[in-house]
């Protein structure tokens, strides 16, 4: 089986999150690293090869991201990922869904170009845009059916069943591989790479591709051609500091009451 | 005047609140088409609803060839339509289905896409709040036909005479999307709560709770709220995933969210920020969802709880 997991590098949700000038996510003033939903994505990949037993199947982590994102691709190497592509181009920064959805595709596709891929895995969604819909653009892109939201995933030669919680129940879904799945928070807890894993990440192969590496004009993803325009950015003010009272023998719930009687929701 | 299409939000035929809330702001754009993917006999139900918050005409696409699969049939029954009427805007309920059929239709018509939007402009700016509620971004689409997932609380519906007349329109659905199966469903069990992220008010339990969420069920009902939790609850398998509030559960945006046994991490701000008004029980008083508070009570809930929904059930009367 050749499995590609779609990995992205993300700015710290617990720092101090920014905009640039241009109301570009701040990719570089803030500590980043592999979006901890993406865990569980390579976590699953690496499920899946364990229990295909091994030697036939390969996992490659893919990234398109600046020069830092490589950071995502490493982690991923030394969770045991087999091999890294980073796809790196200064062309690239600013791309909204869609454009960076067009890079992966192309990039999965160069990954297949020997050995065709069977699996895409990708995480339910990233920490920072929190958008949720890179995975269906890319499976509409690669012309594949998409699987999303797992928690549960089982295999069978080329079957793939999932369970996942869906808005208003719960379903099993069935497809045929090649095919996009997505996997959330409740597919069970990501490794931690371990000391073996991390010396031999060291050794594990990593490519670096550029836009023109896919065939991919410059023109075609960016800021500046994004089908989307951020016209601005604010901070959210701060809560002005509420009212804070300590319980003692039951004043608590009274002047809880109090509050929520003024407030009218009582 | 260009048609706004708006994809009906319903299970089985019965609509769901967010539908109105998107057909409200669809007549700020342009003319509200509501888009009906579903049974066709129930198209003339689903039509006399949604014409009370203006739709002109309710589009009716027989899901014959499209239950059973996963979105990719219904984002080619968009496409088809989007060809069909040159609209204006396109508005999907911001759902996890709606988001994932979104980003299929964007790529097929080559259109700009804004998700989890809470508010819109009748020039198309959207206004969403990123970054766990840290940002208010306000953006539009440059390119194609504007693609926007709508969250449910976006707006207030407005009742307004429409035309709602049926058209029945046939969807090509190519093999092709007939890829990913739904071998199975079930259906959640109602709870008899108002459905949590349309509540106006929600009582939330955490890890504090100890797994005791009758307390929390308890106040909810005497509020008639909904009940949500923290994925500290949901991961000690005390309350199912459907009801976590946060970064990959709901996002509730309530008149007044009440949480307890909750710390306050920025993953679970991420789901309740916005909230209007913010009312906390935690027996530490550092727990940083004090931070958010407009008012709070430092006390073990275990005894603030009860105390609390017997005062509001005495003065409810
Ligand atoms: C990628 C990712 C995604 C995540 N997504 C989510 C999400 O969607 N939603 C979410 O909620 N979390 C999410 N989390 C987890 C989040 O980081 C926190 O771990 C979680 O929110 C903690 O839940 P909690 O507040 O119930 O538990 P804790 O942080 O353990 O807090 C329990 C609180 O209860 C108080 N308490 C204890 N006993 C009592 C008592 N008797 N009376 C009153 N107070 C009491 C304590 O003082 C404490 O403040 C996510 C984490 C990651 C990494
Ligand atoms: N730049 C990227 N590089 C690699 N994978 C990505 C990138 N952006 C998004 N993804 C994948 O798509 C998923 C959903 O992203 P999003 O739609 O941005 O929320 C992520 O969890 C990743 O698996």
């Amino acid at each position: 089986m050749n499995i590609v997991v779609c990995v992205k590098y993300v700015p710290d949700a617990t720092a101090d999150r920014q905009f640039e000038s241009d109301n570009t996510v701040d990719r570089v003033g803030v500590d980043g690293l592999l979006s901890e939903l993406d865990e569980y994505a390579v976590e699953q990949a690496l499920q899946l090869k364990e229990k295909a037993g091994g030697e036939d199947t390969t996992v490659t982590a893919l990234c398109v991201g600046p020069e830092k994102a490589v950071d995502a691709v490493r982690k991923a190497l030394q969770m045991g990922a087999d091999q890294g592509i980073h796809v790196v181009d200064d062309a690239v920064a600013g791309s909204d869904a869609a454009a960076t959805s067009l890079v992966l595709a192309k990039a999965v596709e160069k990954a297949g170009a020997e050995k065709k891929v069977d699996l895409v895995v990708c995480g339910m969604a990233s920490t920072d845009a929190d958008m949720g819909v890179v995975p269906a653009m890319l499976a509409e892109r690669l012309s594949l059916p998409q699987v999303t939201l797992a928690s549960v995933i089982e295999t069978q030669g080329d079957q793939v069943r999932v369970k996942r919680d869906g808005d208003t129940a719960t379903e099993v879904i069935g497809a045929a591989m090649p095919l996009v799945l997505s996997v959330t928070d409740q597919s069970g807890e990501a490794r931690y790479p371990s000391f073996k894993g991390i010396m031999a990440a060291k050794k594990k192969p990593l490519e670096t591709w550029s836009l023109a590496d896919l065939g991919v004009d410059a023109g075609q993803v960016g800021l500046s051609v994004a089908w989307t325009e951020v016209a601005e950015t604010t901070a959210r003010p701060p809560r002005t500091a509420g009212e804070i009272v300590k319980d003692e023998d039951g004043s608590g719930a009274t002047a809880l009451a109090d509050f929520l009687a003024a407030k009218k929701f009582i | 005047m260009s048609e706004v299409l708006v994809l009906i939000d319903h299970v089985d035929g019965a609509v769901r609140k967010p539908t109105y809330e998107l057909l409200t702001i669809a007549k700020r754009l342009g003319e509200p088409s509501a888009v009906f993917i579903g049974g066709s006999a129930q198209g003339a139900d689903v039509a006399e609803k949604v014409k009370k918050y203006g739709a002109e005409k309710v589009y009716v696409v027989d899901d014959a060839q499209i239950k059973g699969y996963l979105v990719a049939p219904k984002a080619e029954a968009l496409q088809q339509l989007a060809e069909k009427t040159s609209p204006a805007a396109i508005l999907i309920p911001s759902t996890m289905e709606g988001k994932e059929i979104a980003g299929r239709l964007a790529i097929k018509i080559e259109s700009g896409l804004i998700t989890d939007a809470v508010d819109v402009e009748a020039d198309g700016t959207t206004t969403q709040s990123v970054f766990a509620g840290n940002y208010t971004v306000k953006a539009k689409v440059t390119t194609g036909t504007p693609i926007i997932t709508v969250k449910p609380n976006s707006a207030a519906p407005e009742e307004a005479a429409g035309a709602g007349t049926v058209e029945e329109f046939a969807a090509t659905v190519s093999d092709a999307a007939k890829g990913a199966q739904i071998v199975a469903s079930q259906p959640r069990k109602a709870t008899g709560r108002p459905e949590l992220t349309e509540a106006a008010i929600v009582v939330a339990g955490g890890r504090g709770t100890g797994g005791n969420f009758e307390s929390v069920e308890g106040l909810a009902d005497a509020l008639g709220g909904a009940v949500g939790a923290s994925r500290a609850a949901v991961d000690s398998g005390w309350i199912p995933h459907t009801f976590q509030i946060g970064q990959t559960g709901k996002t509730v945006s309530p008149q007044l969210y009440v949480a307890t046994g909750i710390s306050g991490a920025i993953q679970h701000r991420a789901g309740m920020q916005t909230s209007k008004t913010i009312v906390a029980v935690n027996k530490d008083e550092e727990a940083p969802i004090f931070e958010l508070v407009d008012f709070g009570v430092v006390g073990d809930l275990h005894t603030v709880l009860p105390a609390l929904t017997e005062e509001v059930t005495k003065r409810k009367g």
